[in-house]
């Protein structure tokens, strides 16, 4: 239960955090062992030095005092262990004979005393039950407190060994079959070294642990700064984004993981934008059709009244050239609102342009020269970048001059009178049929059109086919830009995809005979996409395979870019996706809000796209891309 | 005996009918106005008329339901639709429906009375074919041959066995015009739509009558012959005079809203000439 909520807990902590607790962990542990080591092997070395001053000493005293009990000078024995044991770092030197008699001693008080085998300085050597002979140099030397809560004491033991001076000494005091004679007993107080120790313990651990905190705090900053942060922004913004704001752009601080996440994010959203900005624009468009054809019809029949009486004067009064001169305004400016009413009919309805050949520097020259009069008033320079081998390319030449003079207007009124400039740029493109290859037409072999305006996909009517597979029957939507794989199916997902393929008008089926998907080998479909062949594909969920051979056989489709960019005020980023909706304006009483909407409806009837790129204060460009041969 | 009159004009809109009024008296016409279609198939009972203008979108019931109770009643004038709302399918309907004439509003006098003459002129043409063939008499006009799909009378398409479609004004048409003066051609490329003017014949005396396109598509090929004499598609309509080859792009379902010319609609005298 209680992991279980650790676990609970653990789980609800951020990234940022988790990381820096695991860093700190492993950082606690690692400098904690390698204190503990350090700690470990000072007390050993300080210690070790202790020992070899010990024995040292021992040998040292066994030396000094081997002459005088050959030749039984016990007094000077006695005074050299008095005066060796006197030291400040020595505690006591004492020899002990076989029996645990004590013979001499830095101490003369305990002289001639026992000393009980099981005392700390016999069980080195008698511990074992039965007395060792031999006594390694390590084994000889010992630690204990005489008391509890007593400063430590190091005690070297050296074994006197019987040799043949002894026995053959002038005394007679050993017999020649004892091993060991006696022992010399060194001890030492710890007390000195034991603070060392414990200094040098709360060294380290000192050390250890502003190396832990230090760590932690680095890790912890660092994780805030490259991780944390970051991260948080994109969880921020994918909340903004859902919430519908689409031009939330993330800051892109570095070019790591993070960075590269934050760009694709960007990418994306702006993608986003742009699908959800044709898809609205679509909506718009078709409500806009039904409110144009109402304003139509209302203005329509009193414009007739106007037209019809005024036209009637006009013939009526041939013998009034004072009326004449003011019935033919009437008459031309009735027949103006006329073209104006069949305009935006024409627009809403989505009008076929009348295409033809046309210059587009020439055309761009003809706005310009109609609205170039207000440009002068108020102190706009136009630079004109054209290429002057821009390709002609099928356009209508009317729309597209009505494009270039409502952007020329736009440009001006932003700039307003403060003077500023314009540029026109005029240039040639080249794009391949994965980028920008359409399916305009698409048509069953009963000459059936596939395409429906009534669900588009990537912002363009999608083609639609009747779908038979996993015993269900719906429709296939099909985005009509060729590199793009995204689908629309009614039908239950099923592997391998549908199995049949049929034209929703007259069932004709449209399964390509024989055809597997190269990429996973579902049914493939097959439909007539003028003007460049057939165009084959698979709608298995997740394949998306199609080829349009004619397409990629005619190479890289050619484009005109145009740019028109002002030195105005500028478009808010919230509005800039805003700008091309009906009705959105920021003229006030000035504007009518179609303006840039009308101009979306040309472009893309010239199967053109057209977006917008600004920075307030700075300027707006509009780009153009319309295709050569359309 | 009914009241012999010119013109009965039929829209909701007082000063439209005001103005038809107007304009037509001065040539001499007489005229009656009503403001809905129920009122004007009223006024039927009562008169008859060599000619209808009626409105598309009225309250109540608009310029189709009209054009269907006045065929139901065997009412022989010929009827032209006016509409504020002109798309392109309310043309091609208007017409499909039996109306003579197609004008979109706001017009001019002068548009008005070319659309008028047209339609009194294509009548007359109509009512001297379906009088037994008088001996000699030259026909009136070259009827729609059989296998070719009429757009009122106005245009013809005719399928072609490699899927364009050959498109050509109507014989009733041109011989309602009269003498053309000239004929106002697209250009090869130019995409056209069903009920969308493609042409325009503009008679001797200066009136321009816009020819409605009966298919959509792309013009491929403009008819040099008629382009350079316009007097070819007044001879031969139907066969050297036709107008553009067109690549249609949704034939199919345009065809259902043509009329299908047949031979059952043809008398045999002309049947006679067409083979000839």
């Amino acid at each position: 239960m209680k992991a279980n909520r650790l676990k609970t807990i653990w789980r609800g902590m951020g990234t940022g955090f988790k990381l820096t607790v695991v860093v700190c962990a492993t950082a606690l542990l690692t400098i904690s062992v390698f204190a503990y080591v350090s700690v470990r092997s000072h007390s050993a070395s300080l210690l070790a030095e202790v020992e070899r001053h010990a024995s040292q000493l021992s040998e040292s005293v066994r030396l000094s005092t081997e002459y005088d009990m050959l030749h039984n000078h016990r007094e000077l024995v006695h005074e050299s262990i008095r005066r060796i044991g006197n030291q400040r770092s020595i505690q006591r030197i004492r020899v002990l004979n076989k029996a645990g008699s004590i013979i001499y001693s830095s101490d003369a008080a305990e002289i001639g005393s026992m000393v009980d085998k099981k005392g700390e300085s016999c069980y080195l050597c008698h511990a074992a039950g039965r007395p060792l002979e031999r006594l390694e140099m390590k084994d000889r030397t010992r630690v204990f407190r005489p008391a509890p809560g007593s400063s430590r004491i190091l005690g070297t033991i050296t074994p006197i060994y019987n040799a043949p001076s002894c026995w053959t000494a002038a005394c007679h005091a050993h017999p020649r079959e004892r091993v060991v004679l006696g022992v010399l007993d060194v001890t030492m107080p710890l007390a000195e070294v034991d603070k060392d120790i414990r200094r040098g313990q709360l060294e380290i651990a000192v050390f250890a642990l502003s190396a832990i905190l230090a760590l932690s705090l680095i890790t912890g900053f660092f994780v805030k700064r490259l991780v944390t942060s970051p991260v948080a922004e994109l969880v921020d913004a994918t909340r903004r984004i859902a919430g519908g704001e689409l031009g939330h752009i993330i800051p892109e601080r570095a070019d790591d993981e993070l960075g590269l996440l934050a760009k694709s994010f960007n990418n994306m959203t702006h993608k986003l934008s742009e699908a959800r900005l044709q898809l609205v624009q679509s909506d718009k468009l078709a409500s806009l059709g039904r409110l144009a054809a109402g304003v139509a019809h209302e203005i329509n029949n009193p414009l007739t009244g106007v037209l019809t009486y005024s036209s009637f004067l006009l013939k009526h009064t041939k013998d009034r050239p004072d009326l004449q001169e003011d019935l033919q305004i009437i008459v031309r400016e009735a027949i103006r609102s006329r073209e104006i009413v069949k305009s935006l009919l024409d627009f809403a309805r989505q009008s076929v342009p009348r295409k033809g050949e046309a210059d587009i520097n020439a055309i761009i020259g003809r706005a310009e020269s109609v609205v170039g009069g207000q440009f002068a008033l108020n102190n706009i320079k136009v630079v004109r970048e054209l290429d002057p081998a821009l390709p002609r390319i099928k356009a209508d030449a009317g729309q597209l001059e009505q494009v270039f003079m409502n952007l020329f207007v736009n440009a001006a009124d932003a700039i307003g009178t403060g003077g500023g400039a314009i540029t026109v740029s005029s240039s040639a493109l080249k794009l391949p049929p994965s980028a920008a290859a359409q399916i305009r037409k698409a048509l069953c072999p009963k000459r059936h059109s596939l395409i429906d305006a009534g669900t588009p996909l990537d912002g363009k009517p999608s083609v639609r086919l009747k779908v038979k597979g996993a015993g269900a029957e719906g429709f296939l939507h099909l985005s009509a830009m060729y590199g793009s794989g995204v689908q629309l199916c009614s039908l239950p997902p099923a592997a391998g995809g549908p199995a049949q393929y049929a034209c929703p008008e007259c069932a004709v089926p449209l399964n390509s005979k024989g055809a597997a998907c190269p990429a996973c080998g579902g049914a493939v479909y097959a439909f007539e996409a003028p003007p460049w062949g057939m165009i084959e594909g698979c709608a298995a969920k997740g394949c998306g395979w199609r080829r349009w051979q004619g397409a990629e056989d005619a190479g890289n489709l050619e484009f005109v870019e145009l740019r028109i960019s002002d030195t105005g005020c500028g478009i808010e980023t919230e509005n800039l996706q805003k700008i091309f909706e009906p009705f959105y304006s920021t003229k006030g009483q000035k504007g009518t809000g179609l303006g840039l909407a009308v101009i979306w409806g040309i472009v893309d009837n010239h199967g053109g796209t057209i977006r917008v790129e600004s920075k307030t204060g700075a300027g707006t460009t509009f780009i153009i891309r319309l295709p050569v041969n359309a | 005996m009914k009241d012999q009159r010119d013109i009965l004009a039929i829209d909701d809109e007082p000063v439209i009918t005001g103005a038809i009024r107007k304009v037509c008296a001065a040539e001499g016409l007489s005229v009656d106005t009503e403001e809905g279609a129920a009122a004007g198939l009223a006024r039927l009972e009562d008169s008859s008329y060599r000619l209808i203008i009626c409105d598309l979108m009225m309250p109540g019931a608009g310029g189709l339901e009209f054009l269907a109770e006045a065929a139901r009643r065997g009412v022989s004038a010929p009827v032209i639709i006016a509409t504020g709302y002109a798309t392109l399918e309310n043309a091609a309907l208007s017409l499909a429906r039996g109306a003579i004439n197609f004008i979109p509003k706001p017009f001019t006098a002068e548009e008005l009375l070319a659309a008028v003459r047209l339609a009194l002129r294509c009548d007359r043409l109509q009512r001297e074919a379906a009088a037994p063939p008088g001996a000699g008499a030259p026909p009136a006009y070259a009827p729609c041959p059989p296998g070719y799909y009429r757009l009122g009378c106005l245009s013809w398409a005719k399928v072609e066995s490699e899927g364009s479609v050959l498109v050509g004004a109507g014989g009733l048409f041109l011989g309602a015009v009269g003498p053309l003066g000239a004929l106002e051609l697209s250009l090869p490329g130019e995409e056209t739509m069903q009920g969308a003017a493609c042409a325009a014949a503009v008679s001797a005396a200066g009136d321009r009558h816009p020819v409605l396109c009966p298919v959509s598509g792309r013009i491929v090929e403009v008819n040099a012959g008629a382009a350079a004499t316009p007097a070819l598609a007044e001879k031969e309509p139907y066969s050297g005079g036709w107008l553009y080859r067109v690549l249609p792009s949704n034939l199919q379902a345009e065809l259902g809203r043509l009329t299908a010319c047949g031979p059952e609609r043809i008398e045999p005298g002309q049947a006679r000439q067409q083979r000839r």
